[in-house]
């Protein structure tokens, strides 16, 4: 099939950036999105030219490393789908396929398609672990866990901190991510113990990240490749404010 | 920084007052709507200028009233901030949009609210503005030893324009959106989304948002119909 | 030189126990005043940086990637093994020993393998406690399936993403020390070379990915782990980034490289469908527990829908040539006979090379069972299919997703097609029972080393060895060598071997920019790719073997005269970063060839045509390579040299593998 791109191409943070537009042929429907753009920067690099930087590295869709909005879509049109497991059948010969970074004052553009997300590793370490060190741990099976709550955890644990639910957020807002480690530790007996203190460090430091504030559309749960549910934040805004009144901290 | 303005100045606290006075305000206009709705009366407007003294002259509803009117202010300033904060958490905006993922209602709730912010500002001058501060025909009705003012009569005469019907029709519409995704929101905001319970939530909110947006929209066409 | 594994004295089931509680330890006081550096973070990397941040060293820790939790461990699908034993079936520290010795062909350290035996059930503990969610049973406990090649159920999963929950777990725990400050990380730093001052390991030069700049850290010690090299055959069940390079420069700077030709190669993988192919797609081996692997019993059905060919027009032939395992039998043995089938031309698909997982069977027996606790009786076929194909969805349904979306196929009806692909590597840099290469100070873990394994790695026990190696392994062994450390002052970075290191890189950066020639690196790696696969992949032959090291060798100088790299060194260079890999590559492809030229005989993944049975089975031969071979660098124009770690087996008899 042919087809029409149109990709962002950005040296580097403070260069302003624009589109630029590059014709493919021959793309076969059985390739993958990345795939289709290797071929593209193979094309580039015989042109002697800078290929387009895009981040990748499992192709397996559970990494998260890669991260662009493709017509308007994280991840493109697939639901539940990583762009690395987004495949050429989902397009027709002819298309004209727009290609953006994840957008995020939070998420600065490196490079093209590449940007910034340590933001998400700074949210985990405020407060999104259990602080058990190695060693002082008792029999795995000494705290029965149901089933449900179990599987409930690991729903919420799901999570490959792509950042496609702040790229699809209207208000750019990391919620559904915080959200989700919150609640995957909160669901579970382990991660209780520590859950206010948790709930208090990653929401501030996610509020001085510069994410935008939720208003509840959902834009986070309809795009993310692990189909997360915005149930998480409810559960979150619960821990929240049970934390925030509850807790002896003054401070 | 006290405890309490943290909590305050965080995302979830900031949720949370849009949250319960969004909640206040859906009761307030579920309330505001069951009064006005004694316009419809072919009284020549007693039931509802007596409703209209009594609204202006209890203590309790006084005290309420001042309740609401922060409330309202809360809630738009509140709202302006969150607005902001969140354009500016997006920086360069995308090329393309899909809007699909979200509603419209969720995606314009700024928008919505500056809408009704400034039909608010009109309805207050129109009414609440006179009812207050302004001069108004006194009337006297049977069984009654008191005189009240005869905002019906206003209320009446500036429904007989149909550039004002118009206005305020489109502006209940608009109220709606914003109730269409405010009213679940609220309840998403507060924690309270179960697998159970959320469907019913919905439900109830859209039965909600579609009685008040007709009734208050009843209201003026039924009148210049009149 | 002769290698000392310094195996501690003792029965071998005392010898982790006693070792313990006598070696040297470093005071606390002391810890804070040691520098170390962990590269990777993996599962053994961000396990070891998080424990040893714990005990109190100031760790550095490193990765390419943009941030930590994106290591390619997080891809493992199946599981973790532990000699729990909490299923009943007679599992125990012992038979975990010895299944893993078996699998790996009589080719791996006793003691070591012991060692990863006993501390497997702390890990399971010790995950759990991070907030692991493994599947558990109704009653609340921890459930298990089993895996190829054992026949106990020890393996413990969290679904199809068991790699993801533990690298999570362990990013965590790293995450909390690096918020504590005891460990500072560094992302987006790839490091490009290994510093020695008087011997010992003193450092790394890491090129900060972002900028170009060239940083010279220094530490007391050097902790590597930095996977394995299955890239080096360019289509692998490895991520994109995933190289050889740490591990290959500490190669060059005298750390021995061992059996570098083991390679394992995972019989259940997507077949591949194009020349534009970047990676293969592992469909996780817990499939093999209800998939039925068979091919046409004539060659001309190979090209019809395979649900028109007759029971008894198909072979299954694992279930034929395997009886007592079956579809369980280890991966090479199932890899290997997947390839024999193809090559008889009897392979499904458009290339002829696949086979067919089914899962027809499962389906049918699972619904029913669903029929029959639903209390349907004489239920329909299609009721009974129906049934079925939830049960299988409960337990693949995520596997069956992602088979769906790459193929377009529905595995639910027509059966997968699969064929072998690179895996995993067993072999790495040469360690001693520290985990200590032979460079004073210099440690590797996880798939970066050799140690555990063999010659062939058995399903979900990378997961286990990257967690032991980096939870309960080097925290203590690490001390052997630090404690002789205490009075080191910190170690400065502007030494002389700091500066030579750097200017190193400097010119190998230098030389790849300066080139200017017409092909791109990718280019070079899809057929460095090709050579490894065609004459060091899934069987190897003397000749082919001495071919493919001239091809090598002259793909290297072709590499070097013709490929372009666009950019300069000064700027986020994905392209620089890339052909830095594949130089290293087109190094370490030789190493293995050599490898598996001087390795006469077939043992787990190494399997050489030349040393096989009447039958077609491995033969492996006991009397003279029942040894490591471990490749000490001795400057690019000359050969490797070979020395030899000789391997006792005190504790469990050699024996032909047999599976049948």
């Amino acid at each position: 099939m042919k087809l029409t791109l149109k990709i962002w191409r950005q040296t580097n943070a403070n260069d302003k950036g624009s589109f630029e537009t590059y014709n493919l042929d021959n793309i076969s429907t059985d390739m993958s999105f990345l795939e289709m753009l290797d071929v593209l920067n193979e094309q580039l690099v015989t042109e002697k030219k800078f290929p387009v930087s895009f981040e990748h590295d499992c192709r397996e869709g559970i990494c998260g490393a890669c991260s662009m909005v493709i017509n308007g879509q994280p991840h493109g049109p697939m639901k539940g789908t990583t762009t690395c497991q987004l495949h050429m059948r989902s397009f027709n010969d002819g298309d004209t396929i727009v290609i953006e970074p994840f957008r995020s004052r939070a998420f600065p553009v490196i490079r093209d398609l590449v940007v910034d997300r340590s933001a998400f590793d700074r949210i985990i370490q405020a407060g999104g672990y259990i602080s058990v060190n190695t060693g002082q741990a008792q029999d795995g099976n000494a705290i029965p866990i149901e089933k449900d709550t179990a599987l409930a955890a690991f729903d919420s644990a799901t999570c490959i901190g792509c950042g496609a639910c702040v790229a699809a957020c209207p208000n750019a807002s990391a919620m559904l991510f915080t959200s989700a480690k919150v609640s995957h530790l909160a669901k579970l007996p382990q991660g209780e113990v520590e859950s206010t203190k948790r709930v208090l460090g990653m929401v501030n430091q996610m509020d001085q990240e510069g994410f935008g504030k939720c208003s509840n559309t959902g834009a986070c749960e309809a795009e993310c490749p692990k189909e997360i549910s915005i149930e998480n934040i409810a559960l979150m805004n619960r821990e929240y404010l049970k934390a925030s009144i509850s807790s002896d901290k003054m401070g | 920084m006290s405890w309490f303005t943290n909590f305050l100045l965080s995302s979830i606290g900031q949720k949370l007052i849009m949250s319960l006075t969004g909640l206040f305000l859906i009761v307030f206009l579920a309330v505001h709507l069951t009064g006005n709705l004694q316009l419809l009366y072919n009284d020549n407007g007693e039931a509802f200028n007596t409703y209209a003294y009594f609204m202006t002259s209890n203590l309790f509803i006084k005290i309420t009233s001042i309740g609401l009117y922060t409330g309202i202010l809360l809630h738009a300033i509140q709202g302006i901030l969150i607005w902001r904060r969140n354009v500016a958490a997006r920086g360069t905006g995308y090329k393309v949009k899909k809007a699909s993922d979200a509603s419209f209602s969720s995606r314009n709730m700024g928008w919505l609210g500056v809408i009704i912010a400034i039909f608010l500002a009109l309805h207050l001058y129109q009414f609440w503005a006179k009812m207050h501060f302004g001069t108004m025909e006194m009337i006297n009705y049977h069984g009654y030893d008191y005189a009240v003012k005869d905002l019906y009569s206003v209320v009446d005469h500036i429904y007989s324009n149909p550039v004002y019907v118009i206005i305020y029709v489109i502006s209940m519409i608009v109220v709606g959106l914003h109730l269409w995704h405010g009213f679940q929101s609220a309840f998403q905001s507060l924690g309270l989304n179960h697998k159970k319970y959320t469907p019913l939530i919905k439900g109830l909110g859209m039965i909600y948002t579609i009685v008040v947006t007709l009734g208050f929209a009843i209201i003026p066409i039924y009148m210049y119909l009149n | 030189m002769k290698l000392d594994a310094k195996i501690p004295k003792g029965p071998l089931a005392e010898k982790w126990e006693n070792y313990r509680g006598t070696m040297n330890l470093v005071a606390p006081n002391n810890k804070r005043r040691i520098d170390i550096i962990v590269v990777g973070t993996g599962l053994a990397g961000a396990s070891a940086a998080a424990t040893l941040g714990e005990l109190g060293y100031n760790v550095k820790v490193f990765c390419f990637h943009d941030s930590p939790r994106r290591a390619h461990s997080v891809a493992a699908q199946g599981g973790i093994n532990a000699a729990k034993n909490y299923q009943n079936d007679g599992d125990s520290v012992y038979r975990l020993f010895y299944d893993t010795v078996k699998g790996g062909d009589y080719r791996s350290r006793e003691a070591n393998v012991h060692r990863l035996a006993e501390v497997s059930r702390n890990i399971i503990d010790q995950c759990v406690a991070q907030g692991v969610p493994f599947a558990r049973e109704y009653g609340g406990l921890l459930a298990n399936r089993s895996f190829g090649g054992v026949q106990v159920s020890r393996t413990f999963y969290a679904r199809g993403q068991t790699g993801q929950q533990l690298l999570l777990g362990a990013y965590s725990a790293l995450s909390r020390q690096i918020a504590t400050g005891g460990v500072e990380m560094y992302n987006r730093h790839e490091m490009l070379d290994l510093v020695k001052v008087d011997g010992k390991a003193r450092g790394i030069i890491a090129r900060n990915l972002l900028t170009g700049k060239l940083e010279r850290f220094a530490a007391h010690c050097v902790v590597l782990a930095t996977g394995g090299y299955g890239n080096v055959f360019y289509l692998s069940t490895n991520a994109m980034g995933s190289n050889v390079t740490a591990a290959w420069r500490a190669y060059r700077r005298g750390a021995f490289f061992a059996n570098p030709c083991y390679t394992q190669i995972h019989p259940t993988c997507i077949p591949v469908s194009g020349h534009y192919q970047s990676k293969l797609t592992l469909m996780s081996e817990s499939l093999r527990n209800d998939g039925r692997v068979w091919v046409p019993k004539k060659k001309e059905d190979c090209k019809k829908d395979p649900l028109s060919i007759a029971e008894e027009d198909r072979d299954y032939y694992l279930e034929r040539i395997y009886p007592a395992f079956g579809n369980l039998v280890p991966r090479d043995v199932a890899s290997r006979a997947a390839k024999n089938v193809c090559d008889e031309g009897r392979g499904v698909g458009a290339t002829g090379l696949a086979v067919y997982l089914d899962f027809a069977s499962a389906i049918e027996r699972y619904g029913k069972a669903a029929a029959h606790a639903e209390g349907i009786h004489n239920p329909s076929a299609e009721k009974i299919k129906e049934l079925g194909r939830a049960e299988v969805k409960a337990k693949y349904g995520n596997l069956f997703h992602m088979y769906n979306k790459i193929t377009d196929e529905d595995p639910y009806r027509t059966p997968m097609k699969i064929y072998p692909a690179v895996h995993y590597t067993m072999g790495g840099l040469w360690v001693d029972y520290n985990l200590e290469t032979t460079v004073p100070g210099c440690f590797a873990l996880g798939e970066a080393n050799f140690s555990d394994h063999g010659a062939n790695r058995l399903g979900a026990s990378a997961l286990m060895q990257g967690l032991a190696d980096g939870y309960f392994v080097i925290p203590y062994t690490i001390g052997q060598f630090l404690s002789k450390e205490i009075r080191t002052p910190k170690i400065q970075n502007d030494s002389k071997e700091f500066m030579d290191a750097e200017q190193d890189v400097k010119s190998r950066i230098d030389k790849l920019l300066n080139i200017g020639g017409n092909q791109s690196v990718e280019s070079f790696h899809r057929r460095l790719g090709k050579i490894m696969w065609d004459y060091c992949g899934m069987s190897r032959n003397a000749k082919g073997l001495e071919e493919a090291r001239k091809m090598v060798q002259d793909l290297r100088k072709e590499f070097y005269s013709d490929v372009f790299v666009p950019g300069s060194n000064d700027e986020f260079n994905p392209e620089l970063e890339k052909a830095l890999r594949v130089a290293d590559f087109l190094e370490l492809g030789e190493l293995m060839i050599v490898d598996a030229h001087d390795r006469n005989e077939s043992c787990g993944g190494h399997f050489r045509e030349e040393y096989k049975s009447p039958e077609g089975e491995a033969e492996r031969n006991d009397a003279d390579y029942t040894y490591v071979a471990a490749w000490e660098f001795k400057g690019m124009d000359a050969d490797p040299a070979l020395n030899k770690e000789n391997l006792e087996f005190n504790d469990i008899e050699l024996k032909t593998r047999s599976y049948k």
